[in-house]
């Protein structure tokens, strides 16, 4: 079983360019956790000081937010399509 | 691209504190949270004041010492100053005595407030060179956006969800608007267009120029202290789809606060949402700090974003003020344009039907003392959604050109007039005029 995954530009600075790859990950946490193997800068980019996701950043597999899919908890399937995007927030000042 | 050498404001963001100059940039490159224009308040003091304002233009410009405006840059279009209305006859029947309308649905020249933050935008536009400008949106944005840009000379392409009110969209391609319906809701929309942006070398006014867009909206409340006399109100009620609006007023009266032009006092404020879809409200009325994302279905069109961008920091930001989030239906929504048209003249679209509607319950409940100074702010035109109104009012029977015919035709469907006629008459034989 395997994911595609998709980044932005942004983020693809940490990979090397890459803005989408193959994965095996399994959840969202095994995803994050994947990403401390193959992208050590990604990973510190895009977690927060608690091993979580940033809160900035939207996930989404397909074509739906993770939120709406139950989360962390939600069990990827094969050939999904699993999309980080910066959420265009405004922000806290 | 050009980069400005204007000091008085850069982009920052609000996480790591790193500043970027003036950029088309929405999110920050390390850390990416949501970029911030953030202005050196200490070098407008002086330039910004109640005399420089009032020999202004009457419309936003009058404040682009407070706007990130690129230096040169001469701004075309007057686009807001709209009217602060004392509403007392919607107050006589909601139970305020010191209420308030501001009325953006006369905002020019595509009636929404949106015709202030894009007009800021498209400055910006510009000013980075780009020739192409689009957008995501419910339809005021697209409407203003296909306005705007053809003022401009800027071709525009712009995204919307397919179910979109007719009107809106033939308010965005009556301009020659490239106009593209997605089968989806505006989240969709709006996750699109952020890939769009990612790809094509485009100016997205909701996405990379979102900073300097964002700002526009800081003119309702420069606007709304001004026409108060330069004090702030005590109440703001305010709609929220992405909950962008409703603290950039906030921060347009901390910075007049900041300079020394207002009084410092506290001011509450309150946000307005659809039922149908209330991320914002639920989030408030639960004392969150986050938002859970919701599956838009309401009439309220232009405020259906079911994932806020800015819905967290609203949420926060109203709790601080010691204000909350109410949110009201479809019946409510279609009876508060109703009660708005009918008291004060003023026909809103769905959104102002929202902010009404929840305005009066604020009332109703006791959130809002009956003597506050309270502004409830009212963002866009009726005549662009007039789709739920269909069929709320009787189509009688034509009537003959005959003063009898009509006479008959009053005294059956309403003699209440007639009574009026007769008083008329009486005053005018008696000679009392
Ligand atoms: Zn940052």
């Amino acid at each position: 079983m395997s994911i595609k995954v998709v980044l932005p530009t942004a983020l693809a600075r940490h990979t090397d360019g890459q803005k989408a790859f193959t994965s095996d990950a399994k959840n969202l946490p095994g995803l994050i956790a994947e990403f401390g193997e193959k992208f050590p800068a990604l990973a510190e980019n895009v977690k927060d000081e608690n091993g979580k996701l940033r809160k900035f950043i939207n996930v989404y597999v397909n074509d739906e937010d993770i939120r709406f899919l139950g989360g962390d908890g939600l069990e990827f399937a094969d050939g999904d399509e699993i999309m980080l995007i910066p959420s265009i927030a405004g922000g806290l000042l | 691209m050009s980069e400005s050498s204007c000091t008085v404001y850069e982009l920052k963001c609000p996480e790591c504190k790193k500043g970027f100059g003036n950029v088309p940039l929405s999110a920050c490159p390390d850390c990416l949270a949501p970029l911030e224009v953030q202005y050196d308040l200490d070098s407008v003091r002086g330039r910004f004041t109640k005399e420089s304002v009032a020999a202004g233009p009457a419309n936003i410009w009058r404040y682009k010492e407070l706007l990130p405006i690129p230096e040169g840059h001469q701004p075309d279009l007057p686009v807001g100053f709209t009217p602060l209305v004392k509403a007392d006859r919607l107050g006589k029947r909601i139970g305020a005595t010191n209420l308030y309308v501001k009325n953006d649905a006369v905002c020019f020249p595509t009636l929404s407030f949106k015709d202030r933050v894009v007009a800021v935008a498209l400055a910006n536009a510009q000013h980075f060179g780009f020739d192409v400008v689009g957008c995501s949106s419910t339809g005021n944005l697209a409407n203003s956006v296909a306005a705007q840009s053809t003022r401009l000379g800027l071709r525009a392409c712009i995204l919307v969800p397919s179910d979109l009110e007719p009107a809106k969209i033939l308010n965005t391609q009556v301009y020659g608007a490239k106009l593209v319906r997605i089968e989806g809701n505006y989240d969709h929309v709006n996750r699109l267009c952020t890939l769009i942006a990612d790809e094509y070398k485009w100016g997205f006014v909701n996405v990379n120029l979102r900073p300097y867009y964002a700002e526009g909206s800081k003119t309702v409340g420069y606007e709304i202290a001004e026409q108060l006399g330069w004090r702030l109100p005590d109440n703001i009620v305010c709609p929220m789809a992405g909950g962008s609006l409703i603290r950039k007023i906030k921060k347009a009266f901390a910075e007049l606060v900041a300079l020394g032009i207002v009084e410092d006092k506290p001011v509450k404020f309150f946000g307005a949402q659809a039922t149908g879809c209330s991320p914002i409200s639920h989030s408030v009325k639960n004392g969150w700090d986050d938002i859970e994302p919701q599956r838009p279905n309401t009439i309220a069109r232009s405020l259906a974003i079911g994932n806020p961008a800015d819905g967290p920091a609203a949420s926060k930001m109203i709790q601080s003020t010691g204000g909350y989030a109410e949110d009201v239906s479809d019946v409510e929504i279609v009876s508060g344009i109703q009660e708005l048209a009918e008291t004060e003249g003023i026909f809103t679209e769905t959104a102002g039907g929202v902010t009404t509607a929840v305005t009066a319950k604020l009332y109703a409940d006791g959130r809002i003392g009956k003597d506050e100074l309270t502004v409830s702010v009212i963002t866009g035109n009726g005549l662009k959604t007039t789709d739920p109104l269909v069929g709320k009012f009787a189509e009688e029977r034509a009537v003959k050109p005959r003063l009898a015919e009509f006479d008959a035709f009053l005294r059956e469907s309403d003699a209440s007039l007639i009574t009026g006629v007769a008083e008329e008459e009486v005053e005018l034989v008696g000679g009392t005029k």
